[in-house]
Parts: C-alpha cells; structure tokens; sequence
C-alpha cells in the first residue's frame, strides 16, 4: 500500500510487557531501537528522515507507567507515561504543584498533550522542552531502570545537552518524583513563544519561592530557564542574590541581570541570542515580582 | 516490516485490520476505511485538521500510530451525527456558518464536542483554549467560537 506524503519510513512495532523486556530490546538492539509513549516528537523526527530506528518499542503500557500518585510525606510520583493532561488536571497537581500544572498549561494545545508524556518531554531534553525547568526547580528525581537495576538521577545531573540524556544504554526511565514543595512555596512560569497558541519557547522562566528563616531575605528562591542553554538551567548566582538582600526592586534587578549574564543563548531560525538575552532579564524580573506579590498576600 | 491485527470500533462499528506498524490511524482512517471527512494538514501536530476522539479525548490522528488504537473507540466527523440527527454543534455551525471551505471544521468540531463534554458551559476564553491546536484561514474564529456558544447554549 502506498502511504501518502510525507509518510514514516518503515519500522517494527512492539508493545512491551514487562521492563525486562524493554531493557533486552535495548541491548540487542542499541543502534535501531527507540523507546516510544505518546510519539509527539519522535514521530516528526521521523518523518523528516532525522532518526529512522528499525525498531519502536512502545512503553506506555507497562506496569505503573501512567500511574499518579500524591502522598503528603513523599510527593508526587508521576510514571513517565503519564499525559500532560493527565498530569494537569490531577488534584494534587493543581492543589501542590500549580508551577507543573502554569508549565503543562503552556505546552502545545489541548489534543498534544492527551499523548504528550511527561517523561517523553523529559527523556528528549530538548533545551526549550516547558517541564525541563519545572523538574529543576521541583528538584524532582527520575527513576531509571537499566541492566543493573534501578538508579536514581537527579534533575539537575538529567540534561547533558540538546537531545542528551545521562541514561545509559539500556536504561530508560520509569518515573519522575516530585518531592513535596516546601511550606508556602509560590511560583510562576512565564513563557514567551511566537505566539500565545502553544509555541515552543524562545525563552522561559520558572521562578519558585518559599518563606525561609535561615536566610536574610527570609525568602529562598528556585530560578530556572529555557531555550537559553544547551540544558534546562538553574540560576544560583541569581538565587544567592535573593536570599542576601531583602527583595526590594532593586535586588530583584539584580537578580535579573545575573540571569541574564548566566544564560547562552543561540541565534537561530526562531529568535536571536540578543534578544533572547534581553527577554531573559525581562521574563526573571516580572517572575520574581509576580512570586513577591504572591508571598506578600499570603504572608 | 510486521503487520499487527487490530480491532477498534469506529463511529460505533467494529472493525478488524491487518495494519503496517507505519500506518498512522490518520491514513488508517482515510485510505483503508474510506472515512475522508478528517483531514490531513500538516502531518505535524500543529494544524488540529485531523483531530479525531481516541477513547472519548481528542487527539492529532497524524501522530497516532493505527497498531496503538487496538482496542480503543474511534469518532470521527462522520460519526458525530447519529440517529438521523446533526450534533448540535453541527447544526450551530451551519446555522452561524461556523464553516467557510470547511477543511478545519472536522477537527474543530470533534474538539468542540469534546470541549463541551468535559465543560457544558465553556467561557469565551475556555473556547479559544480549546481552539488552540486549529488553524482556520477562513473564518478569523469568530464565527466558530459564536456558533461553540450557541450550541453550549442549546444543551451541548
């Protein structure tokens, strides 16, 4: 049968059962085989010709994967097959983590994210991908599962580069944890695309905030970018800022303009590093302002 | 290259296929069932034309593999009227002519009725949410988004 243009190249399906299964597959097969869930991103890679793996191993429907569960004490563990909009309208999402919910909210449209995974957008560590900085700030932890056995990565040691992950052959990762946010915590997620219907960001900023009496500003701050890096990156220089001086409009310019000095972003087809550079200190300064007025009402 | 048997029902009908792994369930839907009201756009994910109900919740069927709906209940636009009788987002939007050449209304209409599943009184806003992942370069969206309103307002 011919497929109409532009179709996928050819490939085997294969549903997996167990892990056991998926980590075998990806042994014997390390070149021609990739792990697939809602298919949103490899499928375009495909029909661009850009990857042609011989081998698609569907993991959506192992034990656990699209589970969500909330427990006070421990968080949020999220299967890394669990939809965006799974994910979003779950109630501990909305009630504890509102910054994942603002950053799903952000991502594409509607009918995208009933297939988009989280673990999907996670594992392609594409550097503007909305829940990379939303796991950075969160502090969240991915759950692997590889030849050895299972193994814990922190977010922050999660994204090497554009499109690298630190899993090793034949590992592929199982959940996310998100643990449970500290008291009072407020946040914002501010994205700027080409337009409000769903782009994929030019730059973006997730700031989270929580009272704290062990620093002097009473306030310790969570600053995360994207599409500013090769990775999802924290802003420490920035954070250490905001947890020194009281957060008048000042620190908070300060603050802003360490970010800006943090971030290396590149010209290309979708905007150039000057003025990502510049949206950068835009975007950090109004996230921070938005989180103060946030603390202020409920403090 | 394998090919997988599957079953699924479709506008309420069950049909049984022998399925390449690369079909998508959109050329699925076209070229083996002959069901051509969904539209190929972009093949991307972008342009909503080809939005289908997977299991009741739209989705791009250009990114959906024909193997992964084994076992699901597909609606199309040609299933949307039944019992001799239009949807009643159908009859708002030919009523406000919702539809001007007509290639996104298919998918608008399915996420519509999906919208108004999950949500019988949408607000404008909620509205234009839902027709995020739909490109028209016909209407400018306000008579679509009008005839959503009025068909939420005659009862969904």
């Amino acid at each position: 049968m011919n497929l109409p243009s532009p179709g996928l190249p050819d490939f085997d399906y294969v549903s997996a059962d167990t892990s056991d299964e998926v980590v075998s597959l990806l042994l014997k097969y390390p070149n021609d085989a990739r792990l697939f869930m809602g298919g949103t991103d490899i499928f375009l890679h495909m029909r661009d010709r850009l990857v042609t793996p011989k081998l698609l191993v569907d993991v959506k429907h192992l034990p656990g994967m699209t589970s969500i569960d909330f427990d006070p004490k421990s968080g949020l563990r999220l299967g890394a097959a669990a939809t965006l909009n799974m994910i979003a309208r779950h109630q501990a999402v909305v009630k504890y983590y509102s910054l994942l919910a603002e950053a799903i909210d952000a991502f594409g449209m509607y009918q995208l994210r009933n297939r988009a995974t989280i673990g999907g957008n996670l594992c392609n560590a594409s550097p503007c991908a909305d829940t990379g900085p939303i796991a950075l700030v969160y502090e969240a932890s991915l759950l692997a599962i590889g030849p050895k056995g299972e193994r814990t990565i922190p977010a922050a040691e999660f994204f090497l580069g554009p499109g690298k992950n630190a899993l090793d052959e034949g590992e592929f990762l199982m959940r996310i944890d998100f643990p449970t946010p500290p008291k009072g915590c407020a946040g914002r997620y501010l994205k700027l695309g080409r337009n409000s219907a769903g782009d994929l960001a030019l730059v973006s900023a997730a700031v989270m905030a929580y009272p704290d009496e062990s620093v002097k500003s009473s306030y310790s701050f969570r600053l995360a970018l994207a599409s500013v890096a090769p990775t999802p990156i924290r802003v420490p220089a920035a954070e250490a800022i905001l947890a020194r001086d009281p957060l008048t409009d000042e620190t908070i310019e300060l603050a802003a303009n360490e970010a800006e000095a943090t971030s290396r972003p590149i010209d290309d087809i979708r905007a150039s590093a000057h003025y990502r550079k510049a949206m950068v200190k835009a975007l950090t300064r109004r996230g921070i302002l938005e989180v103060r007025t946030m603390l202020e009402k409920e403090g | 290259m394998g090919t997988h048997r599957i079953t699924l029902t479709v506008n309420r009908v069950q049909e049984v296929a022998e399925v390449p792994s690369n079909l998508t369930l959109l050329d699925f839907l076209r070229e083996r069932l002959a069901l051509t009201g969904t539209k190929n756009g972009c093949s991307t994910g972008e342009c909503g034309a080809c939005t289908v109900m997977m299991n009741g919740e739209p989705v791009n069927s250009c990114l959906v593999l024909a193997v992964e709906a084994d076992g699901a209940e597909i609606l199309t636009i040609e299933g949307l009227a039944h019992d001799g009788q239009l949807d009643t987002l159908q009859k708002a939007f030919i009523e406000l002519t919702g539809t001007q050449c007509g290639f996104c209304a298919p998918g608008i209409l399915i996420s519509a009725r999906a919208l108004l599943n999950r949500n019988p009184h949408p607000s404008e806003a909620e509205i234009r949410d839902a027709l995020r992942g739909h490109l028209c370069r016909c209407t400018g969206y306000v008579r679509i988004v009008e005839s959503i309103q009025a068909a939420a307002k005659a009862g969904g």
